[in-house]
């Protein structure tokens, strides 16, 4: 039973990692109305982006993440220039099918220089033990992590003058530029936040599990499960959800086999989207009329 | 409709050109590097002329429409394997098996709008691997060998191969016209109504939930009645073949790169597309950079050009829409 | 005569704002009904709550006796009631006549496609885009666009129409023309449940007139009666230009 509790705590712990990049997913969606099927390899990146930091050039693991959040934020402003600026208001299969695009080169070009080879980020930190049961250090220490980016995340929206223009634009974006916010310089930056969180995302993931190339589709299916169940375009209902989602995978892991968890995963999914398409939480920014 | 428009319509006779072209073009010379050649072509422009009916005409994207293809397959080496049907009658019937579930599935998932349904068609890929991989019935993990007796009734190893082909060559031709009839009717009206707006659509009258679950369904029959006769033929399949993704991607890139909505599109595309990968692979440097490619393809076609190939066709030449649909 | 449409109680509330309260009022068959009121007032979304695209929180919607509250906007299109919106939705890819015959084909008449082609251009011809059939919807000019919302859902033979703002963002001839067109429409029989803002164009055109505001009826009679009703001139010095026209209007 003790057993059980660790397995849903540590859950939990490793769950908030998945609600941060979860905001990826909502934060992009909830600006500009586009699914980034980039996420899965923006996480692989800053996956790789600890490995390479840490492994080649000798940087204590934790300082890899600023890095790897302003090459996120560049690259996300990169992409948003290249493949979703001219989809906006175009039907959403544009969008989709420009984001999916990038992600098959990305992963392609990926594959080409790495394989498929697991990759491994030895990082050990102190743990907290509880009787005969220790809650590893790094777990405590991503959770740490990202519980303070999302300070960072809501301390920008709700304090900064780019913030407000981000909230400003997701609520409404026709009167956002009657008001004269440069409407696409915001939808870049938001973009560019979602991709940075996804970079840092997969730098606390590294730190707690092996990945290959192509975990990022895992993941990525991993955030679109935890977004659906916190409502799309709804940050914090993403932190809650991600911590929901650490929850059942603490309460099955131990009974299911690891091949089954994703299955559980995408039928929850399917569910929640099917029977409550708001989202179990329903909090709500700003949202557009109708 | 009757029999005498459809004969009036040049449509018809190009498709049954090509079909006779694929028919004939491998069997005189009996050129078996040209009928491998082709019969993937073939398997490529069924996928992709039954994806553009969600595709193209009702604009709802299928990531993982490979796994009618992947569960047709299944279906028709069970049938024929272990309940000892003939190929034909487990090919179809496979193929029914599939599209009642898709059906079902369908039922479920077309509920969700644009990027949801996307996203769902993924994980009910996914969902369906990991189910068959753990299935002992069906093989698990390591799949299904198919012995060599099971071609004797289609006359042995080798001429098996040309009947399988042949059959094949028939799927696809049947693709192309259901794609084209879809198109005439006021079923396919209703889907095109449902890809352009869909809420409007609605309020026509149009019974989007209806009709799309239905064109779930259809569009899933002949994929899978096309993968039973795939893997039939290869002797063998396992999940990771089965399912695997970069089949329906690609799909995806042949339908967008020949012309989503239009009936020619996907064969075009599928052709087109079948010639670049040949040439990628023999080439060394870009072997490994077969998805690489079909990305930045994909990407310049919806930036650009997102109507593909006949999109352009048609802009330039308005009188070939008469003609080639 | 029993109403052809029933508004009965009708209730929607979107977070904390109550959009419409208690909504009760009844359109007779035959008759052009004009909805006007402030902006905000709730009319638009009485439309959506109608034609079923949103669902009311409380009250009932009957259409020629039968209860429609909230079944899904097709069916209510193929129980005879079509709809125009207030920003228009062409099928944009599509041709005039193609736009046509699909709300031929999926309204009341349920029409198998050849016929729909005849009901699709004769409707496309009434509202006067006979010379433009085969434009693709998005070349047309917002008037075009406007005629080709209206088109589309006479060809689906309709016994009740709901316009939304249909004269909305057009020039003075066109909305004279536009007046036209529904006025021959209503003497083919359809009833019209209209909303508009152009006041001179609702007043002339409707037989009565219910005013909307904050979500609740506030009058209801011929256009006359409203326009010097105190209650309705009040709610409109909100908004003093509204208020002018529809001083000057009757």
């Amino acid at each position: 039973m003790i057993g059980l509790l660790a397995s849903i705590l540590d859950g939990l712990l490793v769950g908030s990692v998945y609600g941060l990049a979860a905001m990826g997913i909502t934060l992009i969606w909830g600006v500009m109305d586009v699914i980034n099927l980039t996420h899965g390899s923006m996480i692989v990146a800053g996956m790789f982006g600890l490995y390479l930091l840490f492994n080649d050039a000798g940087v204590p693991v934790y300082a890899t993440l600023p890095p790897v959040l302003v090459a996120g934020l560049l690259f996300g402003i990169a992409l948003y220039g290249i493949a979703v600026h001219r989809m906006i208001g175009r039907p959403p299969l544009m969008s989709l099918l420009s984001t999916f695009s990038v992600n098959l080169v990305l992963v392609g070009l990926a594959t080409a220089e790495w394989g498929t080879v697991l990759f491994n980020v030895p990082v050990s930190l102190p743990g907290f033990s509880l009787g005969r049961y220790t809650f590893p250090g790094t777990h405590i220490m991503a959770a740490v992590m990202t519980a303070v980016i999302a300070g960072i995340l809501y301390a920008f929206l709700f304090h900064t003058r780019p913030g407000k223009a981000v909230r400003a634009v997701s609520g409404n974006r026709e009167a956002a530029e009657l008001v004269g916010i440069p409407t696409t310089r915001v939808l870049a930056l938001a973009f560019g936040l979602g991709v940075a969180l996804a970079c840092v995302s997969g730098m606390l993931i590294a730190t707690l599990f092996p990945f290959t190339v192509l975990s990022g589709d895992a993941y990525q299916l991993k955030s679109f499960v935890v977004t659906v169940l916190g409502g799309l375009g709804n940050p914090t209902g993403a932190l809650i959800g991600g911590i929901a989602l650490g929850l059942f995978e603490g309460l099955a892991t131990p009974f299911m086999p690891v091949s089954w968890t994703l299955v559980f995963e995408f039928v929850l999914f399917v569910i929640v989207l099917i029977a409550f398409p708001g989202g179990l939480l329903n909090l709500r920014w700003p949202r557009r009329a109708g | 409709m009757r029999v005498g428009t459809i004969l009036g319509r040049p449509f018809f006779w190009i498709v049954a050109a090509a079909i006779a072209l694929f028919v004939l073009a491998p069997t005189l010379g009996n050129n078996v590097e040209l009928r491998e050649s082709l019969l993937l072509a073939a398997v490529y422009i069924t996928l992709a002329s039954n994806l553009n009916l969600m595709l193209g005409y009702a604009g709802y994207v299928n990531f993982g429409s490979i796994v009618f293809f992947g569960l047709g397959g299944y279906f028709c080496i069970y049938f024929v394997n272990s309940l000892h049907w003939g190929l034909a009658p487990a090919a179809i019937a496979g193929g029914a098996a599939v599209s009642v579930l898709a059906l079902l599935f369908g039922l479920g998932i077309l509920r969700l709008r644009g990027a949801y349904f996307a996203l769902a068609t993924i994980g009910v890929n996914e969902a369906v691997m990991a189910f068959v991989t753990n299935f002992q019935p069906w093989g698990g993990g390591t799949g299904i060998y198919l012995s060599t007796e099971l071609f004797k009734p289609l006359g042995g190893p080798a001429a098996a191969l040309w009947v399988i082909y042949y059959i094949l060559v028939g799927v696809m031709g049947l693709s192309l016209y259901l794609s084209y009839f879809v198109k005439l009717s006021k079923f396919g009206l209703g889907l095109l109504a449902i890809g352009q707006n869909e809420d409007a659509a609605a309020v026509l009258g149009v019974p989007a939930p209806r009709y799309k679950a239905l064109a779930y369904c259809v569009s899933a029959f002949l994929p899978a009645i096309a993968g039973g006769l795939y893997f039939f033929k290869g002797a063998f399949i396992q999940p990771t073949d089965a399912f695997d993704l970069q089949f329906s991607t690609e799909a995806i890139v042949i339908v967008m790169l020949g012309g989503q909505g239009t009936v020619m599109g996907p064969a075009l595309g599928a052709y087109l597309y079948e010639q670049l990968r040949g040439w990628l692979l023999t080439s060394d440097t870009f072997a490994n950079f077969q998805l690489v490619i079909a990305g930045v393809l994909l990407l310049v076609i919806v930036l650009f050009a997102p109507g593909g190939l006949m999109g352009w066709l048609y802009g330039r030449w308005p009188r070939l829409k008469r003609v080639l649909e | 005569m029993t109403a052809l449409l029933e508004i009965v109680g009708l209730s929607k509330r979107f977070g904390g704002v109550a959009a419409v309260q208690e909504l009760s009022f009844a359109v007779e068959e035959h008759e052009i009904l004009g909805l006007i009121g402030p902006n905000g007032a709730g009319k638009s979304t009485l439309f959506n709550l109608i034609n079923g695209v949103q669902v009311p929180d409380a009250g009932r919607v009957v259409f020629r006796g039968i209860d429609i509250t909230g079944i899904p906007p097709y069916r209510v299109a193929r129980a005879g009631l079509a709809r125009t919106h207030q920003i228009v939705q062409p099928l944009a890819a599509m041709s005039v006549l193609e736009n046509c015959i699909v709300g031929a084909c999926f309204g009341r008449e349920n029409l198998p496609l050849h016929r729909a082609r005849e009901a699709a251009e004769e409707a496309a011809v009434f509202v006067g885009l006979e010379d433009r059939l085969d434009t693709p919807a998005s070349q047309l000019t917002i008037a075009g666009k406007k005629r080709l919302e209206l088109a589309r859902s006479l060809a689906a033979q309709p016994t009740l129409l709901l316009l939304d703002e249909v004269l909305a963002g057009l020039n003075p001839t066109e909305v004279e023309r536009m007046i036209e067109v529904i006025r021959r429409i209503r003497e083919r029989g359809v009833t019209i449940l209209i909303i508009e803002h152009l006041m001179q164009a609702i007043m002339s055109l409707s037989h009565r007139i219910v005013v909307l505001n904050i979500g609740r009826k506030l009058a209801e009679g011929p256009p006359a009666a409203v326009a010097n009703d105190p209650a309705v001139i009040e709610a409109y010095l909100g908004d003093p230009a509204l208020a002018a026209e529809l001083l000057g209007a009757v």
